[in-house]
């Protein structure tokens, strides 16, 4: 019992994904001064802002929408995050073996966050919250079918079986999924996943700084936006974290195993960094055009492939 | 200096006002952020929701209908928030001074922890004026 409190809460859990998150989080505003000639800041300056905005700042209330929803929101999102990592990397660092069915769960718990986002900004009863929160409903609904989509191929590719232990003990039977043309496909459509579910930028429309002033957050400030970021910095750990369990060959922290897991880690970070840094933001029915033809059209390349046997 | 202080210091986000302004000021603090001088350096950098702001830059004259405008946002900002009024404008109201719409310095609107003089100050000007208000307080 308390060994599984631990799990939950410490190592695999929480406070390890904050922080891992937290650094991950800040080697990206690192790597994006370095493509822009500057220096940039330290590596630990989401810690900064996150205990800046926790114990310093005071936490504005919205006079007109409702306060309770507005405040749970950034709390349900920190839930969402914290279960879906804790069920991706239990299986993932060998602690249990998961049960049948939990990549399905973990499909809706990533999820969840983005829906908090939005119940937040239509909570904050301001405009432009109300246009981010628009805008993050038609990502979501564009991009969750094409997630949806190259699970399922990675399903297929794995023999059929829903369990994350299963889908990592058949890549180390056959290689990491990437080895092949299929799997090429399914890494680029998971990256342009990842990129719009974290909203960076050729699809942070929901939160276009420049534009709609941070839109979903505009109201947010103090704990409550302390909260939010705490589930952005570990949203950024989950998710290239499970792009590595599901394509390139789970994370084995065992020996010299635990350099490549951290490799192929701030290998997507880099990747995920660079397309960031090198596009602009796109429209939303541009965004919604891009998922919709192009990412469905390599998904479902990619599993007509896999039925083919490449 | 506790935990806090410190942080807050690391971490000042900034937000920025400009008035009946001539936009020197403004591409000089835009200047502040570029490759060159890079004050993302110190955790600095440009917000864009009043709510999220640690420091207000103003500049420009403050006119009658910029004065309104000007104390809302400040008490839309959630405290602490520093202010700092950037340019002859700002400070003290430079040529507009004795204009009929001008509206008073900005410190006799809202309150000023640091001024940084000039038309327009240099960049180096308000790195040392950010320096003087991270060892003020």
């Amino acid at each position: 019992m308390i060994k599984d409190l631990l799990y939950y809460l410490i190592f695999p859990g929480f406070i390890f994904m904050a922080v891992t998150g937290g650094l991950l989080a800040g080697l990206d505003r690192k790597l994006t001064a370095w493509l822009q000639f500057r220096k940039g800041p330290p590596l630990i300056q989401p810690f900064y802002d996150f205990l800046k905005l926790l114990l310093v700042k005071e936490t504005i209330l919205p006079a007109r929408g409702s306060i309770v929803t507005f405040l749970a929101a950034p709390v349900f999102a920190i839930t969402g995050a914290a279960l879906s990592g804790i069920m991706i990397l239990l299986p993932a660092f060998n602690y249990t073996s998961g049960f049948s069915g939990d990549i399905i769960v973990i499909f809706y718990l990533l999820a969840i966050p983005s829906f908090t986002y939005i119940l937040g900004a239509l909570a904050a009863g301001n405009p432009l919250a109300s246009v981010g929160a628009s805008r993050e409903m038609k990502l979501i609904i564009s991009y969750e079918l094409t997630f949806l989509l190259t699970l399922a191929a990675v399903i297929m590719k794995a023999g059929m079986t829903i369990r994350i232990n299963d889908i990592i003990q058949a890549q180390v039977i056959q290689g990491p999924f990437i080895g092949s043309i299929s799997g090429i496909l399914l890494f680029i459509v998971l990256i342009f996943c990842i990129q719009a579910k974290l909203g960076l930028v050729p699809f942070d429309m929901a939160e276009a700084e420049t534009e709609i002033n941070h839109g979903a957050f505009i109201e947010y400030s103090g704990s409550a936006y302390a909260m939010i970021k705490l589930a952005k910095y570990m949203m950024i750990f989950i998710l290239p974290a499970f792009a590595c369990i599901i394509l390139l060959g789970g994370m084995r922290v065992d020996g010299i195993h635990i350099l490549w897991t951290i490799l192929k880690i701030l290998g997507i970070i880099l990747l995920i960094t660079l397309i960031r840094n090198t596009n602009p933001r796109v429209r939303i029915d541009q965004a919604m055009r891009f998922f919709f033809i192009w990412m469905n059209l390599l998904v479902i390349i990619a599993i007509v492939l896999i039925l083919f046997g490449l | 200096m506790g935990l806090k202080d410190y942080c807050f210091k690391k971490s000042l986000w900034l937000f920025h006002f400009g008035g009946a302004s001539c936009n020197n000021c403004d591409i000089e603090i835009l200047d502040c952020l570029t490759p060159r001088f890079d004050l993302e350096r110190f955790g600095m950098q440009l917000v864009g929701s009043i709510r999220h702001a640690d420091v207000l830059l103003v500049n420009g004259s403050i006119n009658r209908r910029d004065k309104a405008r000007l104390i809302e946002l400040y008490h839309q900002a959630p405290k602490p928030v520093l202010v700092v009024a950037i340019g002859a404008c700002g400070c003290t109201g430079g040529i507009f001074a004795e204009g009929n719409t001008f509206a008073g310095p900005v410190d006799k609107i809202i309150p000023v922890d640091v001024y940084i003089p000039g038309c327009p100050p240099k960049p180096e000007a308000i790195i040392a004026g950010i320096v003087k208000l991270l060892n003020k307080k």
